[in-house]
């Protein structure tokens, strides 16, 4: 699978030319999909037509029983359909083995399901072993990766995943599924296992490592706020894999196909805007900020000259550590915190936003770019103002 | 006693290595066949009744039975004693093999397909070292207990400590029957700690860090 394939317009849809980086993700077409269970009055799934353009995040969300996993499973085979047909990248899924098929897709399901017995590293390493890859470029691989869900390698290569908290755990699923760098990504419930702060965090993650990689990512929820923030596109399914409606969030939430839709994306909709505002859209402010290491008073004259009462400190590396008060710098030079400083991705919605200022003494939250990279902090007042200039476009 | 041993070191060294190794040889076989076995028998549910029911049976039956059984097919000497020794161990290692195999979370087994292993490769890296620490611990028991069953299988000239058991109880009244029969009992009870920490240590070695109790 390479990026050329990817490139190559299959179909209607013209591949996203002005993306900032190259999609390296596939399509995915199914047509006429039928899973009857033997021994069943109604299929599973009752014919399932559906395009998922190459580099998109495609969420299926629909009530429990609804056939969205079955329809995911039938991807990666591993639901046989009964009939109909399913083309990645131009080619008949069956064309293929099953497991040759399976190594060029991604698999990540809830919790991460890391192979206890295994050390992080050789989880990552499974499917580029399978692949035949030499040792010294999975070994590279494992780094790369571990890097990119912001696990530091040498601290975690050679952890079990008993030695890890569930959201680092959920971040090595992510990394394995990535591991063979797949077109295709499918993720079911992936951050259904862990507390609703860790959840944020491991979505604004995904975002940023899609920004980077653009692959096609087709990924079940139960949950519609989930699907709104995640989705290019969402997939509305109702018993038996009916499609209620497919289309973008802001369709699914403006124009609800039918009562279904209504109904399941629930009342409240226009708290749901929220979920439709990214941090990027919204005025930063960039306070002082200082690197671990600076001398104290330094960072304390800057701040007071620039009229601010805390600065943020960053680590060698950029990323934001701690977001002090003044006053709570003590010592002689700047030192990196114990307790993880909670921050928020610039992709992150409104809504999430205003969850981690709520739980912030600073009354705004740190704002990130890739790799955790600091961009700058938002704060209510932002907030209000763009809430109110969309008030008002939409008056007009 | 002390004499007694002395006097016949080198014999009793030899019959208690004998006995080590028709052992450790029994048990290594059983262990293979259980495995075998158990990943049939969870392949396919209909046989676990079956195989839940062969084990508990199997363990009623004698050993002095099952020896004497054995006797008028395979006739007198080593083999029948091995036998006799691996009829035994197979069973608590087939039990807890299947226990293992079924406590594997399905989740993984799923997960491990879908990144692309072969149904033998989730076997062999996934579902058995999942399940290790549980067959390992079946093969503790199988141990101990078939040093118990090696001794009986002496009665058909099998090697080992058996003979000196036999012999003390044959000759019971006589000169040395009690220092023939403490040999062989005290004989058994080493052999069978220095085996079972041999176990311990190779739990140590095999079971990863990851799924250690």
């Amino acid at each position: 699978m390479s990026t050329e394939h990817a490139m190559e317009p299959t179909s209607e849809e013209p591949p996203a030319e002005e993306a900032q980086s190259q999609v390296s993700g596939a399509e995915i077409v199914l047509e006429d999909v039928v899973k009857q269970y033997p021994g069943q009055a109604s299929p599973a799934v009752e014919s399932l037509s559906l395009t998922i353009p190459a580099g998109e995040i495609v969420m299926f969300v629909g009530p429990s029983g609804c056939g969205k996993t079955t329809s995911l499973k039938m991807i990666n085979r591993l639901i046989e359909p009964t009939s109909g047909t399913i083309r990645i990248d131009g080619e008949d899924a069956r064309g293929q083995s099953e497991n040759a098929l399976r190594r060029k897709i991604g698999y990540v399901i809830q919790g991460g399901s890391l192979f206890p017995h295994l050390t992080v590293a050789k989880n990552i390493a499974i499917v580029p072993k399978l692949l035949g890859w030499d040792t010294r470029r999975v070994q590279e691989r494992i780094d790369e990766l571990l890097d990119l869900v912001g696990l530091e390698p040498a601290k975690y290569r050679d952890r079990y995943p008993r030695e890890l908290s569930g959201g680092q755990q959920q971040r090595v699923g992510v990394a394995r599924g990535l591991a063979a760098d797949p077109p295709v990504l499918l993720m079911d419930e992936p951050f259904g296992a862990v507390d609703p702060i860790t959840r944020q965090r491991l979505q604004d993650e995904l975002l940023s490592i899609q920004r980077e990689l653009r692959k096609t990512i087709v990924c079940v929820t139960h949950d519609i706020d989930e699907a709104i923030k995640l989705g290019d596109r969402i997939l509305i399914l109702k018993e038996g894999a009916r499609i209620a409606q497919y289309d973008s969030p802001e369709a699914v939430l403006g124009a609800p196909a039918d009562e279904f839709v209504e109904d399941f994306v629930g009342s409240g909709s226009s708290l749901k805007q929220l979920s439709l505002v990214r941090v990027s859209e919204v005025e930063l402010h960039r306070p002082v900020t200082a690197t671990v290491g600076e001398k104290v008073g330094d960072v304390r004259r800057r701040a007071e000259a620039a009229g601010e009462r805390s600065v943020v400190v960053l680590d060698s590396r950029g990323r934001p550590v701690s977001w002090p008060w003044l006053r709570q710098l003590k010592g002689d030079s700047v030192v990196e915190p114990a307790d993880e400083l909670i921050t928020i991705d610039q992709r992150a919605t409104l809504n999430d936003a205003l969850d981690t200022m709520l739980s912030s003494s600073h009354g705004g939250a740190v704002v990130t770019g890739d790799r955790d990279q600091y961009l700058g902090v938002v704060v209510f007042d932002a907030v209000t103002d763009h809430i109110r200039s969309l008030e008002e476009q939409a008056d007009e | 006693m002390w004499d007694f041993i002395v006097e016949r070191r080198e014999q009793i060294a030899y019959n208690t290595f004998q006995h080590f190794n028709l052992v450790v040889q029994a048990v290594l076989v059983a262990t293979l066949i259980a495995v075998v076995l158990a990943v049939l028998v969870v392949g396919a549910p209909r046989l676990q009744g079956v195989a839940n029911a062969i084990s508990a049976i199997g363990l009623t039956i004698p050993s002095f039975a099952l020896v004497g059984l054995l006797l008028p097919v395979f006739s007198i000497g080593a083999f029948t004693a091995f036998l006799a020794v691996a009829f035994y161990a197979v069973l608590p290692v087939l039990r807890n093999a299947v226990v293992g195999l079924q406590q594997v979370d399905p989740t993984l087994v799923e997960s491990a397909r879908g990144m692309g292993m072969s149904r033998l490769a989730v076997l062999w890296r996934i579902r058995l070292p999942l399940a290790w620490p549980v067959i390992l611990a079946g093969v503790r028991i199988s141990m101990q207990m078939s040093m118990g069953v090696a001794a009986i299988a002496a009665y058909v000239r099998g090697p080992g400590l058996g003979d000196y058991i036999f012999r003390g109880l044959a000759s019971i009244g006589g000169a040395n029957a009690v220092n023939y029969a403490l040999v062989g009992t005290l004989g058994v009870v080493v052999v069978a700690l220095i085996a079972d920490a041999l176990l311990l240590l190779l739990g140590r070695v095999t079971v990863p860090r990851g799924i250690r109790a």
